[in-house]
């Protein structure tokens, strides 16, 4: 198991209002980047039927799973409704000298 | 009894929606969800998917367990079957005897699958419920023949699913080409093409003259004089909405039950949502219109919920259906038929996207085909751009260049 920060990608790989795949150590994660240039990390698939929440639409603070429209909050990973009832896992992320890393814990 | 409260009749989708969103918009009386099959709601769709090709027998996806609807005191009738509407009396009858009290009512009771009336028909399976794909599942074994008859959604995903069990598959469709209901001739060609590929005969613009039975198995008789021997034989000949409680009780019924916008029945006590409602849709100029979707069937039950607690919401939400067959996903976002023109964008790898436009260059409807990790972000914003009654440019929408997004802020 990896533990503590990993650096992911760099800033500016990801849009605003956008969300990318990051994968490491077999695990997979979905990161994003909201309007205001906040950074999130979640995992990277959806709680319902494991679709990649990286080929999902991000609006506001929704990461929508494009399969089923399933809907979380990315900063919190709360599940916002039918079809997902279960959250979904969240990770501090920081940015570094313009790098993303995200604490595995 | 206790106190008079809300009652779902149906325990699908539209049903299990509804009783949940009861409690999210903060109704805290009464709420009854009356089912007919002993499981706990359950997800439709995986049943001519997952359900036929697991390597196991799946349990029923449920979409609210008996833990879920516990915490949210929705009481859950399995097994239950409603046979009378007192509407003076606000009360129902059951199968059983047991009589019910309401103050609202929610019609969820869906639809089945249609009968095909032809010679010799006694014997076909259908599928409409997790019992039917678990005994269809268990039929359906390597080597065996299995002819389809109807080239629609339910035929065809069966058709992919039968052949992933290694069955040798012939579908018969008697309509010049498959999913002639709503799908662009673009994507069925593309679709039927895909079953080709996998070994399926796929025979279209065949009428059947009925089913025989030969040596223990049954043969399918066309109109063009062909002998189809088969070991099963499917029926997947499209839906019929469950409309006989409303038209027993007097409900006015058209193509379903009949709705207004705020999928209030003819009773103002009594609403519909899903398969077995059809209403007037405000983004079609109030076109009515009846929707078989897992999508509609969720948000149906969720406006219908609001509304039964005095919200008064129009239903707009953009029809949105998909089917997943081989490794090829199909989605359709608003109603085709509306549009007079087409414009394709072409993603790669075989994806494809078609804008559907109408006679004012407002994009009415779109459709795309391809893996779907291509292809559903892609029609997410064409739902968008549906909603918001946008009129891109054709030469925006044929560029793969140009980010639908982009098109959305503009």
């Amino acid at each position: 198991m990896s533990s503590g920060w990993i650096e992911a990608c760099k800033a500016d790989d990801i849009d605003a209002e956008d969300v990318i795949r990051f994968d490491h150590d077999g695990r997979t994660f979905a990161l994003y980047r909201s309007a205001d240039d906040e950074y999130y990390a979640t995992d990277g698939l959806c709680t319902h039927e494991s679709f990649h929440l990286a080929e999902g639409l991000v609006m506001d603070n929704i990461i929508e799973c494009p399969k089923h429209n399933g809907r979380f909050d990315y900063r919190t990973g709360e599940a916002k409704g039918a079809p997902v009832c279960v959250n979904l896992k969240t990770y501090p992320v920081k940015v570094e000298a313009g790098k993303i890393l995200i604490d595995l814990g | 009894m206790s106190e008079a409260g809300i009652v779902i009749v149906g325990a699908g989708e539209a049903g299990a929606r509804a009783a949940l969103a009861l409690r999210e918009n903060g109704w805290t009386g009464a709420v009854t969800l009356i089912g007919d099959e002993p499981h706990p709601p359950y997800e439709r769709p995986p049943l001519s998917k997952a359900v036929i090709v697991a390597a196991g027998e799946l349990d029923p996806p449920t979409i609210l367990d008996t833990a879920r609807m516990r915490d949210n005191r929705i009481d859950f009738l399995p097994g239950a079957t409603v046979v009378r509407i007192d509407r003076g009396a606000h009360r129902l009858a059951l199968a059983d005897g047991r009589h019910l009290s309401y103050s609202q009512l929610l019609l969820a009771t869906g639809s089945r699958a249609r009968p095909l009336a032809i010679r010799g028909s006694q014997n076909l399976l259908y599928l409409r419920t997790y019992a039917e794909a678990i005994a269809l599942r268990r039929r359906l074994q390597a080597g065996m023949r299995v002819g389809i008859i109807g080239g629609g959604f339910i035929g065809l995903e069966l058709a992919a699913s039968a052949t992933a069990r290694g069955c040798e598959v012939t579908v018969i469709e008697m309509a010049p080409r498959v999913l002639m209901r709503g799908v662009p001739e673009e994507i069925a060609t593309t679709i039927a093409d895909r079953h080709r590929s996998a070994g399926v005969d796929l025979r279209t613009g065949v009428g059947i003259n009925g089913i025989e039975a030969q040596d223990h198995r049954q043969v399918i008789v066309t109109a063009d004089g062909a002998r189809i021997v088969c070991d099963e034989i499917i029926a997947g000949v499209g839906a019929v909405p469950e409309t006989a409680l409303a038209k027993d009780s007097g409900l006015d019924i058209e193509n379903g039950i009949r709705v207004d916008g705020h999928l209030r029945t003819s009773d103002r006590d009594i609403f519909a949502a899903g398969d077995c409602c059809s209403f007037p849709h405000a983004l079609y100029g109030d076109r009515r219109v009846r929707l078989e979707a897992w999508r509609n069937a969720q948000e149906q039950g969720a406006t219908a919920a609001r509304n039964m607690l005095g919200a008064a919401t129009a239903h707009e939400a953009v029809p949105s259906f998909w089917s997943d067959q081989y490794n090829v996903t199909l989605r359709i976002v608003g109603l085709p038929d509306t549009a007079v023109s087409t414009v394709t964008r072409r993603l790669g790898d075989g994806a494809c996207l078609y804008f559907h436009l109408g006679a004012d260059g407002r994009l009415m409807a779109a459709s795309g085909i391809g893996s779907d990790s291509m292809i559903a972000k892609e029609i997410r914003l064409a739902e968008l751009l549906i909603a918001r009654q946008r009129q891109p440019a054709p030469d925006e929408l044929e560029n793969p260049n140009v980010r639908l997004k982009s098109l959305l802020n503009s």
